[in-house]
């Protein structure tokens, strides 16, 4: 049985009152009742609408978007990133892509989030898994589906995985996401 | 490099919410304390104090940008000169060390650091979301950003790897949440047992809410001096505690702000770039280590923080330190979950890597004299957060690196009962210590050494 919560949830909503109890008379004995005032808050509403380029990285996200997982090379030494770089951390050198959408894949590590940043909460319970890939180097960071968040288990690294890729592209990073592999 | 002096310091109550004042008389609670812990008033202190180093974690909690000027502005400090410090959650300590390059480079004799962060002003949930921006917003933030996510990815890898278990982790929260019992500053001082920590809610598997720090606001400041400042302050009155406290060594490292990226290095290059003095030059280690990789282990992965190990050995070299689990009488470490509690316990060399998991239940992290209800096979040897630690005297981010130097300058200075009210916290005969701070997965790691001079 889930456990039972204690605690109502709260957020920062609140009545509009009209009119701040203050001293009538500002007297120095008022006044100096002030210093015993509680604080005052009021809600600051902030919203923002950024232009964000994915820059040397574009390729990428135009490769998911029609069902192509690419990542980069350092084209002398073959290192080469499970999540693209532009430039090779070792050699400096421009990195090239390659195709690793039929890459054996499998978890490195994961997680079940049960709680999340706010722009997430509505997803939760989800899955985060690093996934590595045969002749990768480093990992590649992705949502998991296909397991049970309610069987978590450490049973699940080195599972082999495999890439879906969303039909309707949003350029983001999850336009591909792993789930465990059918063969 | 001149000697640098660390006199005193102060810390705000930390607590959920500070509605009652605004970060800059935060901050003064904090600055006012370490000033009149030496015996001296507001505007003598001003009169001699060179200049400060302010830090703050994120403009988003306060809304403010240039919110360190204000408080500069607010403690009387201006125009004096000043620079804020930013570096995640390692923003505390890295102020720390940039007031120690400021002492010991001859700029200045007599430098403040204070920091502070007002978490509270936002929902816990748009709180993570701002912490998570402290990830790749490409490629990391955009997949589920969070940051207990990531951190519990690090550790179920770490358990795969090592063996490492949940409870193991559970005796870093009941040892960190019963110090903090005795630590009036602390924002939760409560008595747990391992089993609450796991009956807690699940935050992201495994790590539960109890393994896991606390938004909070806060600040701290410490005043640092070099032997002309020391002068100066005791000329003008001060009364400066001795033996002083040194700060005898400084250590950074950094890592890529992707986990992703980190690299997976073969034993020889483990060996030969990352290895403690120690672990080189000890047959038995050497050939353990051999076997982990055979095993598959690579380094450091997402299961160990190689800034922490560059930092750590830093460190050691500057303060000629090779056994840190013998030469250090304690550690205060960034804790902001269990798991990188064991983490670094291996980074900073107390255990080898692998071994944090058995480290952490054996009892030599733990406080000699208190009663943490627990069956514990060692004596204490290395006490790792005295004081509570993040997970529970909070983390308001730009403060909580100085105050861990606030809480290791009180035991170097055997004055933590006049400032705890409460003596059970006090190591006898605290020689030295380490203070460590980090940010994000491990992007930036500061170690500072802090030594009694005899």
């Amino acid at each position: 049985m889930a456990k039972l919560t204690n605690k109502r949830e709260e957020n920062l909503g609140g009545y509009i009152v009209h009119g701040i109890p203050f001293p009538i008379e500002t007297d120095p004995d008022s006044l100096a009742f002030l210093k015993k005032m509680a604080p005052i808050q009021i809600e600051q509403p902030y919203a923002i609408t950024y232009l964000h380029s994915y820059g040397q990285d574009s390729p990428w996200f135009a490769a998911v978007s029609n069902k192509k997982l690419l990542t980069t090379q350092d084209p002398e030494s073959g290192y080469t990133y499970g999540t693209p770089r532009g430039h090779d951390m070792y050699s400096g050198s421009e990195t090239v892509w390659i195709d690793i959408t039929d890459r054996p894949a499998k978890v490195h590590a994961f997680t079940v989030c049960h709680f999340g940043s706010e722009e997430f909460l509505p997803e939760t319970p989800f899955v985060l898994a690093l996934v590595q890939f045969e002749g990768v180097n480093t990992l590649f960071l992705t949502r998991l589906l296909g397991v049970d968040p309610d069987e978590a288990s450490l049973d699940w690294i080195e599972m082999p995985v495999e890439p879906r890729f969303l039909r309707n592209s949003k350029l983001k990073p999850t336009d591909v996401y792993f789930v465990p592999a059918s063969g | 490099m001149r000697p640098v002096y660390a006199v005193s310091g102060g810390v705000s109550k930390f607590a959920k919410a500070r509605p009652d004042k605004t970060f800059q008389a935060i901050v003064k609670e904090a600055y006012d304390y370490a000033i009149a812990d030496i015996g001296l008033d507001f505007p003598t202190f001003t009169s001699l104090v060179d200049g400060s180093v302010a830090s703050y974690f994120s403009d988003h909690f306060s809304r403010q940008l240039m919110a360190a000027i204000m408080a500069q502005d607010y403690l009387g400090l201006i125009p004096k000169p000043s620079h804020r410090v930013e570096g995640g959650g390692a923003t505390g300590g890295l102020n720390f060390q940039e007031a120690w390059k400021s002492i010991a480079s001859g700029h200045m004799d007599i430098c403040v650091s204070y920091g502070f962060e007002t978490m509270s002003h936002v929902e816990t949930w748009k709180g993570n979301e701002f912490i998570a921006l402290a990830s790749d917003a490409s490629w990391d933030y955009p997949v589920g950003g969070f940051y207990s996510g990531y951190y519990a990815m690090m550790v179920t890898r770490h358990m795969k790897e090592f063996g490492t278990t949940v409870e193991q982790m559970a005796h870093v929260s009941v040892k960190n949440h019963i110090n903090a019992y005795h630590n009036p500053y602390a924002q939760k001082r409560s008595r747990y047992t391992i089993e609450d920590i796991r009956n807690s809610p699940m935050v992201a598997w495994p790590l539960t809410r109890l393994d896991i720090c606390v938004m909070s606001d806060g600040a701290a400041a410490t005043i640092l001096v070099s032997e002309e400042g020391l002068e100066k302050l005791e000329k003008a009155g001060a009364n400066i505690p001795r033996p002083l406290v040194l700060v005898t060594g400084i250590g950074r490292g950094t890592d890529a702000m992707r986990m992703s990226d980190r690299p997976h290095a073969d034993y020889d290059t483990f060996m030969r770039d990352y290895a403690t003095e120690q672990e080189r030059g000890s047959d038995e280690t050497r050939a353990y280590y051999q076997k982990l990789w055979d095993h598959g282990t690579r380094y450091p992965g997402v299961h160990s923080f190689r800034a922490g190990r560059t930092a750590g050995n830093m460190a050691y070299q500057h303060a000629g330190i090779s056994d840190p689990l013998e030469e250090l009488d304690f550690v205060e470490l960034h804790d902001a979950y269990t798991s990188s509690e064991i983490q670094t316990y291996e980074d900073l060399g107390l255990c080898r890597y692998g071994e944090g998991g058995p480290f952490a239940a054996s009892g030599k992290a733990f406080m000699p004299g208190v009663d943490y209800g627990l069956d514990l096979e060692d004596d204490p040897v290395c006490p790792v957060n005295p004081s509570g630690g993040l997970i529970a005297c909070g983390h308001p981010v730009g403060a909580t690196g100085l105050m861990q130097a606030v809480f290791a300058i009180w035991q170097l200075q055997n004055s933590i009962e006049k400032h705890f009210q409460d003596s059970t916290l006090q190591l006898k005969d605290a020689r030295r210590g380490a203070i460590h701070s980090h940010a994000g997965t491990g992007t930036y790691v500061t170690v500072s050494i802090l030594e009694r001079e005899e």
